[in-house]
């Protein structure tokens, strides 16, 4: 009869056991330890605080903010123009219907068993931006029209991001399947597109887009800078996702294709059925990626005069009756873009997993 | 803070050349069919044109858009405001896109001449200052050589202290810095003695140091920059109707008419008074306008000096005094021609 087998050593288990291994498994790990305490421990207590305990939080003006941590009452003060911008006041439940709208598209994304959370998905891809097409620039149904140039704060970056990341990706599938195609006409457009707009920096599209184009347009007809720039994001935008779709329908071995044709599948079934929802799903993490980057890239619509929320809170912090409020500003912006950034990327991941067919390994 | 670049410089050029094409309808025209008068102001500069916190512009360029608009409508709120980058700023205007430029912009006579656009006047003359430390014990600029110098790179205001340094034979060591905000931080660090940059922007950056006491502004300015509103070419009733929206505000503010006596001055014996709003003559027909346009004016934005008080003058954040923004009457040289 075989002993029942013993405890390990109490130096191999438990805190201590995970300890050892980890932090101090050799003299140079160990110094590496004691640096990171000792670096952890300096910089956290000042840093909560300027975040949390010597920050003010209530008050009216800059004469409350006397600590010496953050002002955050700032940013609670100017809240309503770093998420709306110049949006009216009266009619800013447009745009709360719309964030509402957002969430409920894809909170249930992050949920496992939400039921139909596809629709939602779906919902999300198809209705609410022709929900927002209606409401947000308003002049429909009897609603009052705001302008455009009247639109900012996170709102723009939203828009301008979404609009961006919804366009992109099918024009940039149809830019990639045409890059691959056998008709030369078809394919030389493709690679010209690709390459022209793949090779000038967003800023200089932006740029043409708001100073030159206008210059060419003849008189009164002026279609609106935010249009502008978010033609201008779109195909920029497309180029890129058309070069990380390629390299799906790359990966792709050519049994499929094969397979596909032999089965007697036109081209758009082929690619629609077989090619395409293979390619799309390997390349999820290099799509969220040039997402991401997009969601971030949209701040240059500062330099031609769009107050996204970066532009909105960099107008504000040079009001002289505040006092050293950049900080606090850069701070809050950091931390709107990481939630926007880190969600998508938390949605990518789920994504991966639930497509995953085990085919890889 | 006023970059050149010769890319802006190009792309005023051929704006030029292609704004110059004739004009479907006049401006006035137009602004009346749209209902609103359209600005482009800074994207935030203090005093002069920045979005406070229920989102509305305010400022002393933001006051002079109003009271066009003011003249055309009889409402101060028929103006919209589209904020510009320096670059943009002549494009915006020349492609039609805004009809009044109020943006902070420096009347030239490259800008006047060579872009297709014209200045209609000066609502605020400016010119670079110093802010220096107080420890230097320096009461005016001949003191300062040898002075370290915090800039901001690619300004003219580089250009006009390296100007006025060599022609003192003075020698200065400028630190160079890329935005206004890094220079105002390196003067607080104590990195250079003093600080440059036009004046009205001088002492809102001294209210952003920890200790505004510590620093003081000189007297001295350096280079002329007189700031305007700016209007394209080739439409000679727009221009005037700009330009007098101004005069009237100054010529308000000699003859005493406030936004709060207004209504009494309508009934003003001084035929000076009712021209101006509108009592008697037809002063607001030959612009163009309803003959209460100055009354409107005065009504909806006050006249100079209340502009120039509401949104720079002392008591606010900039706290500047009149100087030479003051009337002719009291040793200033804002003087604008008789209503007549």
């Amino acid at each position: 009869m075989p002993r029942p087998s013993e405890l390990p050593p109490i130096k191999e288990i438990g805190a201590i056991g995970w300890m050892r291994k980890h932090l101090f498994s050799s003299w140079y790990n160990t110094v590496l330890t004691l640096v990171s305490v000792y670096l952890i421990v300096t910089l956290i207590g000042p840093l909560l605080n300027w975040v949390v305990f010597e920050a003010t939080f209530a008050g009216s003006s800059s004469s409350d903010c006397k600590g010496e941590g953050a002002c955050w009452l700032f940013i609670g003060q100017r809240l309503n123009f770093f998420i709306y911008g110049f949006y009216p006041d009266a009619l800013q439940w447009r745009v709360d219907v719309m964030f509402g709208l957002l969430a409920v598209a894809f909170a249930p994304q992050f949920m496992e068993r939400f039921p139909a959370r596809k629709y939602f998905g779906l919902f999300g891809m198809t209705g609410l931006p022709l929900i927002g097409y209606f409401l947000i620039p308003g002049g429909w149904f009897g609603l009052e029209e705001v302008q455009s140039s009247k639109w900012g704060g996170l709102m723009l970056t939203l828009i301008l991001a979404y609009v961006g990341i919804l366009a992109a990706l099918p024009l940039g599938t149809v830019l990639a399947l045409g890059r691959r195609s056998d008709m030369p006409v078809i394919r030389g457009i493709c690679v010209v597109f690709i390459e022209v707009w793949r090779a000038v920096p967003l800023i200089t599209v932006l740029f043409m887009a708001s100073v030159m184009l206008p210059l060419f347009l003849p008189e009164g007809m002026n279609f609106e800078k935010l249009m502008r720039a978010l033609i201008g994001i779109i195909l920029w935008q497309s180029a890129y996702m058309a070069e990380v779709v390629r390299g799906g329908l790359q990966a792709i071995p050519k049994g499929q294709y094969e397979a596909a044709s032999a089965l007697g599948l036109g081209y758009w079934k082929k690619m629609g059925l077989i090619v395409l929802p293979q390619a799309l799903t390997l390349v999820i993490p290099g799509i969220v990626n040039t997402f991401i980057a997009l969601f971030k890239d949209t701040t240059l619509v500062l330099i031609i005069g769009l107050f996204d929320i970066l532009g909105a809170v960099q107008s504000t912090i040079t009001d002289p009756a505040w006092q050293n409020v950049a900080i606090e500003g850069y701070v809050f912006v950091a931390f709107c873009f990481w939630v926007f950034c880190f969600g998508m990327s938390r949605y990518s991941q789920n994504l991966e997993r639930k497509l995953d067919t085990g085919h890889k390994t | 803070m006023k970059k050149r670049t010769s890319l802006a410089a190009i792309t005023a050029l051929t704006g030029a050349m292609l704004a110059s094409n004739a004009m479907a309808a006049t401006t006035l025209e137009s602004v009346k069919e749209k209902g609103h008068v359209q600005c482009g102001v800074t994207s935030g500069l203090p005093g002069f044109s920045q979005p406070d916190e229920k989102g509305s512009w305010t400022g002393i360029d933001v006051d002079t858009c109003r009271a066009v608009a003011a003249a055309v409508f009889g409402s101060g709120q028929s103006a919209e405001f589209t904020p510009l980058t320096a670059k943009e700023r002549f494009t915006a205007l020349q492609s039609g896109e805004i009809d009044v430029l109020t943006r902070n912009t420096t009347w030239t006579l490259t800008r006047d001449t060579s872009l297709g656009l014209n200045f209609t006047g000066v609502n605020y003359y400016d010119g670079q200052g110093f802010l220096v430390n107080k420890k230097l014990g320096v009461d005016m600029a001949s003191q300062l050589d040898g002075a370290t110098v915090c800039i901001q790179a690619g300004t003219t205001t580089e250009l006009n202290l390296a100007d006025y340094f060599r022609t003192k034979g003075m020698k200065f060591n400028p630190i160079v810095f890329d935005t206004s905000e890094q220079t105002v931080q390196g003067f607080a660090a104590g990195r250079c003695d003093m600080l440059t940059s036009d004046r009205s922007q001088l002492a809102a950056l001294r209210s952003k140091l920890n200790d505004p006491s510590s620093a003081k502004i000189l007297p001295e300015t350096i280079s002329k920059e007189p700031l305007g509103p700016v209007v394209r070419q080739g439409d000679d009733q727009w221009f005037n109707v700009v330009k007098w929206a101004l005069f009237v505000q100054i010529n308000a503010e000699e003859l005493g008419i406030t936004q709060a006596n207004v209504d009494d001055m309508k009934k003003s014996d001084n035929p000076s008074i009712q021209r101006l709003l509108g009592t008697t003559g037809d002063m607001g027909e030959k612009l163009g306008l309803s003959a209460d346009f100055g009354y409107n004016i005065i009504k909806q934005v006050g006249n100079y000096g209340e502009m120039y008080n509401r949104n720079v003058g002392p008591g606010t954040p900039l706290d500047l005094e009149r100087g030479i923004n003051a009337l002719w009457t009291e040793g200033g040289i804002m003087y604008a021609p008789p209503v007549r």
